[in-house]
């Protein structure tokens, strides 16, 4: 069930620059999955409307959350300046997550690129099977890098070359020869759209998270669509809510 | 203490409502508020056939508000006559449909069919949404189109009519008159005031129809200066909205003229606000040792 409520601060730092890693109190934990996201409103009323950000990680207790995120704005740069033991107001858990279970007995791709890359981390923790993860960055400062370690096999891709492959994380899936059976993947639309062509290309199922800006998060604004193949059974026009509906679509189902 | 209001014969247990197109029919915001506390339900604009709505991004934060294009996206008037209004039935709340168009025609194709629905108290016309190219705000900008408009809904509707104002104009008492003459019931306003927003990094706007139509506690002066006017215009009673988020601000309108108050963008900000509101519009009457809510309404002139 959604809930709004005030989360403990219970650590933040920064993990790369201008990239924040932030652990939160709250019972949410409790029914977070991966792929869903909580909407954090800034204190600031002269910035109203709550910012979505991806669960990265659920504490093994379930009682606190863990948020990657990146300053983009005049919300995000108020929330990087949080200290531990402050109190930061969250709805969640919200969204339709991945669908982990479809992994058993599969060869997958975990994709995340830039800051699509914190709730693959929680993904990579709940599939069980074979898996690759491939996470894109920038340049050397490949945030979350050491804690996929703990969950499968890591490939890294950056733009500038320094760390993996040189390139995105197609590039990294070419050159290391990989292959896949069903892809899980967050990130920019480029490469979600590189992506979706790739599973196509190769006849295999690919579960996509998109972004889009958001007033509401929970489905009553419809600002967030994304348009679909098929009608949906709440719109019944060709425009999903991302914030309800998703944000994780099959590729398939949605263009982008 | 009595916080009943009514408009147009219809009695409404408190004069708090949500804002057409913030609150869809109830049922998202619905996990946060008992229904049955509100005054009325004013529901997402409903259209004869289901209307895809605006490309993305769709919305947009601007300081103190934000702009929104949906383009009233809706899934037309056999869905919601089917799936919400049965929804909203179960709630002891009055439910006012907000109904869209793009022709007259398809105006009173709606209005008849929500006629067949007793549970439906009161029909809202929008005749101001900014982000529509057709229909919608062309028969709200001029006072000849607007009082047409709402002579021939006038003709066809079982319920009384609401008729939904713009501030995009250049005077509102003349808008709220004509709509008055031609014989709506009441009126509701503002409606969101167009604005735009440019992201300088990307040197393209900020939602991709251009222009959005504003809201949020920013434009609330406004909202407050035009229901006054309106209020000193007609004698039909009014729904007073535009960035409405405390009490006190409700209080403001129901000063100026308004009956009742709708709570929009600021359901986005916190989903409790419109209970907030019916609490704290109590809390300033026992304050005040106020009877009846009629004797705030139009106080100020």
């Amino acid at each position: 069930m959604k809930q709004m409520q005030k989360a403990l601060i219970l650590s933040q730092r920064e993990s790369a620059s201008g990239i924040y890693d932030m652990w939160i109190e709250t019972d949410l934990a409790a029914q977070a999955g991966a792929g869903q996201f909580l909407c954090i409103y800034p204190r600031d009323k002269s910035t109203l409307l709550p910012r979505p950000i991806s669960i990265c990680e659920v504490r093994e207790d379930k009682k606190a959350l863990r948020i990657v995120y990146r300053v983009a704005g005049q919300g995000t740069k108020e929330f990087s300046g949080y200290q531990a033991g402050e109190t930061i107001r969250i709805m969640g858990t919200l969204g339709n997550g991945f669908p982990v279970s479809e992994a058993e007995g599969r060869k997958t791709f975990l994709i995340g690129g830039g800051i699509g890359v914190p709730p693959i981390l929680q993904l990579a923790k709940e599939v069980r099977g074979e898996k690759q993860i491939i996470a894109g960055y920038r340049n050397h400062e490949t945030f979350l890098k050491e804690d996929f370690d703990r969950y499968g096999k890591v490939y890294i891709a950056t733009e500038d070359g320094s760390v993996g492959t040189k390139g995105n994380v197609m590039d990294a899936i070419a050159q290391n020869g990989l292959e896949a059976e069903l892809i899980y993947a967050c990130g920019p639309m480029p490469m979600l759209r590189a992506v979706k062509a790739y599973a196509a290309k190769h006849n295999i199922k690919a579960y996509i998270s998109l972004e889009e800006h958001m007033a509401c998060g929970v489905g009553a604004c419809l600002g967030c669509v994304v348009k679909t193949k098929e009608t949906d059974s709440h719109s019944h026009v060709n425009n999903a809510r991302i914030c309800t509906e998703g944000p994780v679509f099959e590729a398939d189902a949605v263009e982008l | 203490m009595n916080t009943q209001t009514e408009i147009a014969g219809i009695t409404f247990k408190n004069p708090v409502m949500t804002a057409s197109g913030t609150f869809g029919s109830g049922m998202e915001y619905s996990e946060f508020v008992d229904l049955n506390l509100l005054g009325a339900v004013v529901t997402k604009g409903v259209a004869n056939r289901p209307w895809t709505g605006n490309p993305t991004p769709r919305v947009a934060e601007v300081y103190g508000g934000m702009l929104n294009a949906i383009g009233l996206q809706n899934p037309g008037i056999d869905v919601f006559m089917e799936r919400d209004i049965p929804f909203l039935k179960q709630f002891d709340t009055r439910i006012i449909v907000n109904v869209c168009g793009k022709t007259v025609e398809d105006y009173v194709e709606v209005v008849e069919r929500l006629g067949e629905e007793p549970a439906v108290a009161m029909l809202e016309i929008n005749v101001s949404c900014p982000n529509v190219k057709e229909g919608a705000i062309a028969f709200g900008q001029k006072a000849d189109a607007l009082f047409s408009i709402t002579r021939e809904i006038k003709k066809h509707a079982k319920q009384p009519v609401i008729m939904k104002l713009s501030p995009n104009v250049t005077d509102i008492g003349e808008m709220a008159k004509a709509a008055e003459a031609a014989g709506a019931d009441a009126l509701s306003l503002i409606n969101t005031i167009t604005g735009m927003k440019i992201d300088i990094h990307k040197r393209t706007f900020a939602l991709a129809n251009k222009t959005g139509g504003m809201s949020g506690p920013a434009i609330k002066p406004v909202a407050v200066r035009m229901v006054y006017q309106a209020a000193q215009a007609v004698k039909i009673p009014i729904i007073g909205m535009g960035g409405i988020a405390t009490a006190e601000d409700a209080i403001e309108f129901l000063l100026a003229g308004a009956s009742a108050v709708s709570i929009g963008a600021m359901n986005f900000v916190n989903p409790y606000t419109t209970e907030e509101v019916v609490k704290g519009i109590e809390g300033y009457m026992e304050q005040y040792h106020i009877e009846t809510l009629s004797e705030l309404i139009g106080a100020v002139h």
